[in-house]
């Protein structure tokens, strides 16, 4: 019999309940009321006073209302047909929910039970699987989805029987398997898994290695992400989170994109709905929704559905991964998913943290970062969840509880100013304070040279040195006048100059310079490495600028222009006449 | 009243502090409404047979045999066409002297709008202000508010705005609003004969701070009202939400709540995403736009509220008094529209974005040349321009005087680059130079 319960006390979404048998710990329950069932989560538990939080407005909720347990913890569930879905936190279809607002208590079916899908068996009768063994294939949006063996089961399982080549619906029996006690399963394509729980059937993590491009010269070039990575992105409002965010979801190279508005503003969400079915994914010709899961907890829907909403989102993509895919996961942002443990930590009268905050906030930020990853699987296959949050510092202070977590445990760290957002050097991310730990990584070294051949790091390094150069003399020149400093000074001022407007700024919204190619990007970083190596002759600091700045310009123009296009080669022949003008040969 | 034979009256309260009240009592709904010594109170808290009320006009002569009476129902609205040109108190009683207002009763605060039924806003909102227009242009369905200090203009701006922008409704809620400022926009609304497109919700400093929680939701019930009953284009204005936001944190501190930071309750966040976001389009026309005011002290905006807006709202609008000109301009640095990329360069000229961001990136390079010259350095040639062509750019675009339309507003700023630079300094895409260039 299932454990039922009474509403004994309400505080906003925090509800307690008097129960009358066993209760797990995150167990999900009913609350009913006024005709409307409200589903909740057990969160702490007294004796047979049990605290749940509730996933809904508890307006009109009474005492000795009653609840009902459901035996199982916050799950989703997993199956084909899950692409260009919007859900919300609790993996609910949103599509599938009727009229213009949401109603409480309306839960809808996240799969579509109909649809009929393609399989192709991988396995044969007598087989030996485990956990997550891939049994079949259906394609869909011209993805190789796999049907896998239960992710929960222990031990070998042998294949009883397994469906033919043919069409199913996910609720047919597509293999049935007996493990030794004779303990028999049937299985279709459905899987469930409890979202707090990291999904870890696979054979092992390495460090990963392999460049994950995104397009955006400021993180490719300089501070690259790699497949199975994990980074992050603070900042204060107004300096292009969610724009950067956003072309990283467009451009990058991965299979599977999962996007977690995780208390964020809805219209962003919107943007995605409206944009994303009409856009072009860069790598594969087709449409970018096709690729993409979007799980929608907008900031005004209820609190703790939000909290749940990044678990969902990893959830699935662990599910992705286990098929051998490349998922990217991008949750913006985890401050609103912080700020949710927060109020519900306040509401239970927890001893506050710094800020107010939970005290275990940073294990349980580094808890979510380790479910990223890349990993081989148990069949030798390689997959990889690649994890950028972005972070919402309360006042731009870098310096407080959420953000100096995740910074312990985040590889990258893309820091985006005020400073350079006010002087629209976009995407503003600060050069010198962000970091990627992976290009120290003697694995991606390796991979990169692979790829594009000797030269590269050391170029990137001298770039940054270049930078941090331009930075220390620009103080000086700030504070001796420009006629303070020798004219050499000048001239490594302007090359760093060089560097942020040609390679690091990128205009998002601009059809061709918003993706760049890795192979463009190294054309880019060979011309401009070429041009701070050269020599100069100036007289005065005047001409100094006057060069630069008609420099940057075509260097500009030609950032806009198609790659080796008529136009592109002009501005180049543009510039190399320019070029002439001012350096010194080396003859 | 249908509902009278089952109101429950209780006239034992256990305990009260200066915004809440404790009573024993049985089937009492969260978030109802209950009457307190005639008073208007609502359920925050229940625990067993425990009833925490709080007192929206706070207890101030509540004794503790005071009637207390359940009415079964969170606080209400009626809404129909009859709103329209009224003023109302917080609880959505006429203050104008009129008749009460007969419609649909509609509990404030309702349910969110599924975020798959919205529609990407896409119509510009024109205020002819280039502050605005030019380089933060707004959107209907979008929800920014100025960020300003006590002493600046900014309710001025802010009906200048409403007056000019192109809209069905114009709904005002006023929290925490100086008499004066109340009256100042009673006489503006009636004088522009605009009366019948206006709805006023007003709570000002002579009232009850704790009643100001009900003025945004009153506010936005009236506005989703004539959005998806009456297909309209809705402009809510509410000023000023640091208020609105005091009361919130004198009701959590009676509430024993662990504050967060500057004080104010660890659930600010949400609190103000419940509001903004009542900022809609909706598929079938109707949208909501909100424009708000969050009073700053001495400029700071890392003060929770501001800070907590600012991730919430799609920009902010800065006021600032450039002293060159000796006029109130929008600060081009520190204002943001964050819809405006969906109808700049779409619904107004192609050249906007780039014309935007360069006019911008040439004002940055004047204030460092200012920056220099304070410091007592000679002025380069690109310098004395750039400082010129600030102080024109001030004067004839960032002024909050500006009366342009968008294709004036781009005219004007391609002649001050012509007049200042030449087209390398300026940045700007090749064919749009051709074009334009004067």
């Amino acid at each position: 019999m299932a454990t039922k319960g009474k509403v004994t006390g309400v505080i906003a979404n925090m509800v307690l309940l008097a129960v009358d048998g066993p209760v797990a710990q995150n167990e999900i329950c009913y609350i009913k009321t006024g005709g409307d069932r409200l589903m909740a989560e057990v969160i702490k538990i007294n004796g047979a006073k049990v605290y749940v939080q509730v996933f809904e407005s508890t307006r009109r909720l009474k005492i000795g209302e009653e609840a009902e347990f459901t035996g199982h913890m916050l799950e989703v569930s997993l199956a084909p047909g899950m692409l260009s879905k919007n859900y919300d936190g609790l993996q609910n279809d949103l599509d599938k929910m009727e009229g213009v607002f949401l109603k409480r208590g309306d839960y809808t079916n996240p799969l579509d039970e109909d649809r009929i899908w393609h399989f192709e068996p991988l396995v044969k009768e007598g087989d030996t699987v485990t956990a997550a063994a891939w049994l079949g294939a259906v394609e869909e949006n011209h993805q190789n989805l796999k049907i896998m063996a239960p992710f929960g089961i222990e031990g070998k399982w042998t294949v009883k029987s397994i469906a033919k080549a043919g069409d199913y619906r996910i609720t047919d029996t597509v293999a049935v398997i007996e493990n030794g006690q004779g303990e028999v399963k049937e299985l279709n394509m459905i899987q469930k898994w409890p979202v707090r729980v990291a999904m870890t059937d696979y054979r092992e993590k390495p460090r990963p290695f392999k460049l994950l491009e995104t397009g955006v010269r400021t993180i490719d070039t300089l501070n690259p992400i790699v497949e199975g990575g994990t980074g992050f992105i603070p900042g204060p409002f107004g300096t292009g989170k969610t724009v950067l965010q956003h072309a990283i979801s467009k451009q990058a190279e991965a299979d599977i994109v999962i996007i977690a508005a995780c208390g964020e503003r809805a219209n962003e969400v919107v943007e995605i709905f409206t944009e994303f079915p009409e856009l072009i994914d860069p790598h594969t010709g087709r449409k970018l929704m096709e690729r993409t899961i979007i799980i929608a907890n907008t900031s005004n829907m209820p609190v703790a559905a939000r909290e749940a909403s990044v678990y969902t989102a990893m959830t699935i993509a662990e599910y992705y991964r286990a098929m051998g895919l490349r998922v990217l996961l991008m949750a913006d942002s985890t401050s609103r998913w912080a700020q949710a443990l927060r109020e519900m930590s306040n509401r239970m009268e927890e001893l506050p943290g710094p800020d107010a905050f939970p005290m275990d906030i940073s294990s349980i930020i580094a808890n979510f970062y380790s479910r990223a990853g890349y990993v081989y699987l148990n069949n030798g296959e390689a997959g990889s969840i690649t994890f950028i949050g972005t972070v919402s510092p309360a006042g731009g202070n870098l310096k407080e509880p959420v953000t100096e977590n995740t910074k312990k445990v985040a590889r990258c760290f893309y820091a985006l100013e005020q400073d350079r957002a006010d002087k629209k050097r976009y995407p503003a991310v600060n050069p010198i304070d962000s970091y990627s730990k992976y290009i120290e990584y003697p694995e991606f070294a390796e991979y990169i040279t692979g790829r594009i051949g000797d030269g590269w790091l050391s170029m990137v390094n001298e770039a940054k040195t270049r930078l941090l150069r331009g930075k220390e003399i620009a103080e000086q020149i700030n504070i001796l006048g420009d006629d303070g400093v020798p004219v050499d000074y000048h001239v490594t001022f302007w090359k760093s100059e060089l560097i942020d407007y040609v390679v690091l700024q990128q205009d998002a919204f601009d059809e061709i310079d918003a993706v760049t190619s890795l192979e463009r990007q190294q054309e880019i970083l060979k011309n401009v490495t070429a041009m701070c190596r050269a020599e100069y002759d100036f007289d005065t600091f005047q001409e100094v600028t006057d060069f630069f700045k008609k420099a940057i310009n075509i260097c500009k123009q030609m950032n806009y222009s198609e790659f080796k296009s008529d136009k592109y080669n002009s501005f180049n022949a543009e510039l190399v006449k320019l070029l002439e003008t001012k350096q010194v040969s080396n003859d | 009243m249908a509902t009278e034979a089952f109101k429950k009256i209780y006239t034992k309260i256990n305990s009260i502090t200066k915004a809440t009240c404790s009573l024993k009592a049985s089937g009492v709904g969260y978030d109802e409404l209950a009457t307190v010594d005639g008073k208007l109170a609502q359920v925050v808290k229940i625990m067993g047979d425990e009833v925490t009320l709080q007192v929206f006009e706070g207890t101030g002569g509540i004794p503790t045999d005071a009637e207390v009476v359940f009415l079964g129902k969170a606080p209400t609205l009626k809404v129909s066409e009859q709103l329209a040109g009224r003023f109302f108190n917080a609880y959505g009683d006429p203050i104008d002297g009129g008749p009460a207002v007969e419609g649909q009763e509609v509990e404030i605060g309702g349910p969110s709008v599924n975020p798959v039924r919205r529609k990407q806003p896409s119509e510009l909102i024109a205020t002819g202000i280039a502050g605005i227009d030019l380089n933060n242009t707004l959107v209907t369905g979008q929800k920014i508010p100025f960020f300003a200090d006590p002493d600046q203009p900014y309710n001025q701006v802010m009906a200048n705005v409403a007056m000019r922008a192109e809209t069905d409704k114009i709904i005002l809620g006023g929290m925490g609003m100086t008499n004066d400022d109340y009256l100042y926009f009673k006489n503006l609304f009636t004088n522009a004969g605009a009366l019948d497109r206006i709805i006023s919700f007003m709570n000002t400093t002579e009232d009850p701070a704790v009643e100001r929680l009900l003025i945004p939701d009153m506010a936005l019930t009236a506005a989703e009202y004539f959005a998806v009953e009456k297909n309209e284009k809705v402009l809510v204005l509410l000023t000023d939400m640091t208020m609105y936001a005091d009361a919130l944190s004198i009701v959590s501190n009676r509430m024993d709540q662990i504050p967060s930071k500057d004080s104010m309750p660890g659930s600010l966040y949400s609190d103000l995403a419940k509001i903004y976001e009542k900022a809609v389009q909706f598929p079938a026309g109707g949208s909501i736009t909100i424009i708000a005011v969050t009073t700053l002290s001495g400029g700071d905006i890392t003060h929770a509220v501001p800070d907590n807006t600012g991730y919430i709202t799609e920009g902010q609008l800065f006021l600032r008094r450039d002293s060159d000109i000796g006029k109130v301009i929008v600060d081009p640095f520190r204002s943001l529209s964050r819809l405006k990329q969906l109808v700049s360069g779409k619904k107004t000229r192609k050249d906007h974005p780039q014309v935007m961001n360069a006019a911008v990136r040439l004002y940055a390079d004047a204030a460092n040349a200012k920056t220099k010259l304070e410091n007592g350095f000679d002025l380069t040639d690109y310098d004395q321009r750039a400082l010129s062509f600030a102080k024109e750019y001030s004067d004839k675009l960032l002024a909050i005087d500006v009366n342009l339309n968008t294709t004036e507003m781009l005219d004007v700023t391609w002649g001050l680059f012509s007049k200042y630079f030449k087209p390398e300094e300026v940045n700007i895409r090749q064919e749009f130079v051709e074009k334009y260039w004067k």
